[in-house]
């Protein structure tokens, strides 16, 4: 065993190593733009660059109706799925890992030719119309990450036993879902809110296809021309991964951890 | 009045999932085998066979292929000494924090963080070269290469090999290592004839999804390597910016061959997750 324990420790050694030697080169790389000196230019540089505001800007509001979105069509499909339609189970669930098979970049591609100009539902014709479709997309990426997480919080809720006191009280479909079944799932769809932020915020294939002006093409951009800011946008992007993960883990100790009783 | 309320709230998530995601990707399988003038014909798919098509495809192949592999390795290495290897309890949840993370972390600047640690300044190049002479590019290293590539993909598969397989090793009863004691099995027995057996299919049908996860992916490679370096997705990425192959009809059959290969991967990936399933519950 204490063979075993030493081995243990060099795997966890190397792993380490592996993972944390690029976050420091990076860390180093972003601060040597004053020549000489270690110093925080390049993040000044970054974060005063009204392009780098503008785009992130951008990205931050379509992850935003990206949430609202991929909430809007979930939750009440895993809520009807879980109380009346359990034979639909195995349909959603594939389609929901369908976005897992299908690549992005095959995924927009499709759009581009089926919602063209010239096609019966323009969406590529207005800019406006054209956001809606990257909202959309990033919502089929989210897809398989919010459903999970919400069929994960519907499962430590009795549904059946709140829409049924609900219901004795005198709530109508609308208030149910809202103010009696979304609540208790608040927590398990801030975990799926925030895994979508941490995808969609650097998003590049769906962003630079349609021609969008977020986040995941300006860094592209910076990459291509500039030395050292790029590292700077790379530590500022694990910081902004990092801060999503640590929010899920810190929301799941709040979540119920089972409820649920058997039929 | 009940059936129409519960068909109205899923209807919004299949009318999505219609539109949005099964459409989209039928219209382009279907444009596969289609003509300019909309005929049926397979000449699209037989013009995948040109050189420059097939190597992007084997690159492609090689790279998810390889990325999976070391990082499958790697990463049940590590879950089995986080889990298995006596180390602290504070090691373990770190490690199961910071794989999160890492296996989120993808996309462009994941290649900005590999381009400042392997690229010809980056950190650790220089290290190499003044402290150990030694001068990794005049070796033939490059980071815009397969290998450079390779690397930098191992950095989100290990982690997303150590949160899947984790709850598997976990999954192990107790109970099996002390019946092997039992019954006389030595420690490389135990692992052979019970762990190793037991692991097997949720280990492969990760494996199947890193492969998926790697050969989808573009941002990494394009921003990593511009087009240098002709996987897949940047062929198409190049095709469907620019019709670069002049053949629209092509970027679909392009498209058709990635789902087919993505597509294969998953049915593998079920089947042994559902073989997986029937130990771990």
């Amino acid at each position: 065993m204490k063979a075993g324990r030493f081995w243990a420790w060099v795997v966890f050694a190397l792993g380490a190593a592996y993972f944390f030697i690029p976050l420091i080169a990076t860390v180093e790389f972003s601060m040597r733009m004053r020549r000489g000196v270690y110093s925080f230019d390049a993040y000044k540089v970054v974060l005063g660059d009204e392009r780098f505001q503008a785009t992130f800007g951008y990205s931050v509001l379509a992850a935003v109706f990206t949430i609202i979105l991929g909430v809007l069509i979930v939750v009440p499909a895993a809520y009807w799925i879980r109380l009346r339609l359990p034979q639909l189970r195995p349909i959603v669930e594939f389609i929901t890992l369908l976005p897992l098979v299908i690549p992005a970049i095959v995924i927009v591609f499709g759009y581009i030719r089926m919602y063209g100009s010239n096609s019966p539902l323009p969406f590529l014709a207005s800019d406006t119309g054209t956001n809606a479709l990257l909202v959309i997309g990033y919502a089929t990426l989210a897809l398989p990450y919010m459903y999970r997480a919400v069929d994960t919080g519907l499962r430590t809720i009795d549904v059946r036993t709140l829409t049924e006191a609900a219901q004795i009280l005198g709530a109508g479909w609308g208030t149910i879902i809202t103010r009696v079944i979304l609540p208790n799932v608040l927590i398990a769809v801030l975990s799926g809110a925030f895994l979508t932020f941490a995808i969609v915020i650097g998003e590049f294939t769906m962003a630079s296809l349609l021609n969008r002006p977020a986040f995941g093409p300006y860094l592209q951009n910076i990459g291509a021309n500039r030395a050292y800011e790029p590292a700077a946008l790379a530590i500022i992007a694990f910081a902004i991964t990092w801060g999503c993960m640590s929010l899920i883990q810190i929301l799941s100790r709040f979540a119920p951890r089972s409820a649920n009783r058997p039929n | 009045m009940r059936l129409p309320t519960q068909w109205l709230g899923v209807a919004p998530f299949f009318i999505f999932a219609i539109m949005f995601l099964i459409l989209p990707t039928l219209y382009l399988m279907l444009g596969a085998f289609q003509n300019d003038a909309g005929e049926f014909t397979i000449e699209n798919i037989v013009a995948l066979a040109q050189p420059s098509i097939v190597a992007a495809y084997w690159i492609s192949i090689k790279v998810s292929l390889a990325s999976s592999l070391i990082g499958a390795f790697a990463g049940l290495a590590i879950a089995i000494a986080i889990v298995r290897g006596g180390l602290p309890d504070w090691i373990r949840s770190a490690t199961l924090t910071f794989s999160g993370v890492a296996s989120n972390f993808a996309g462009v600047p994941l290649a900005f963080a590999f381009l400042a640690t392997l690229g010809r300044l980056g950190l650790a190049t220089v290290i190499l070269n003044t402290l150990f002479g030694l001068n990794i590019y005049a070796h033939g290293f490059n980071i815009l290469s397969f290998w450079g590539l390779t690397l930098t993909y191992v950095y989100f598969q290990i982690p997303l090999m150590v949160v899947i397989i984790v709850p598997a090793i976990d999954g192990l009863k107790k109970e099996w290592g002390e019946a092997a004691a039992t019954l006389g099995a030595t420690m490389s027995q135990y692992w052979r004839m019970v762990v190793i057996p037991v692991i097997w299919p949720s280990f492969l049908g990760t494996v199947i999804l890193l492969f998926a996860n790697a050969f989808g992916a573009i941002a990494t490679a394009y921003a990593l390597t511009g087009s240098s370096l002709n996987i897949v997705p940047i062929l198409l990425y190049a095709q469907i910016r620019g019709d670069v192959l002049h053949n629209a009809h092509l970027g679909y059959a392009i498209a058709f061959g990635m789902i087919l290969i993505t597509g294969l991967a998953n049915v593998f990936y079920i089947w042994f997750r559902t073989r997986s399933e029937r130990w771990l519950k």
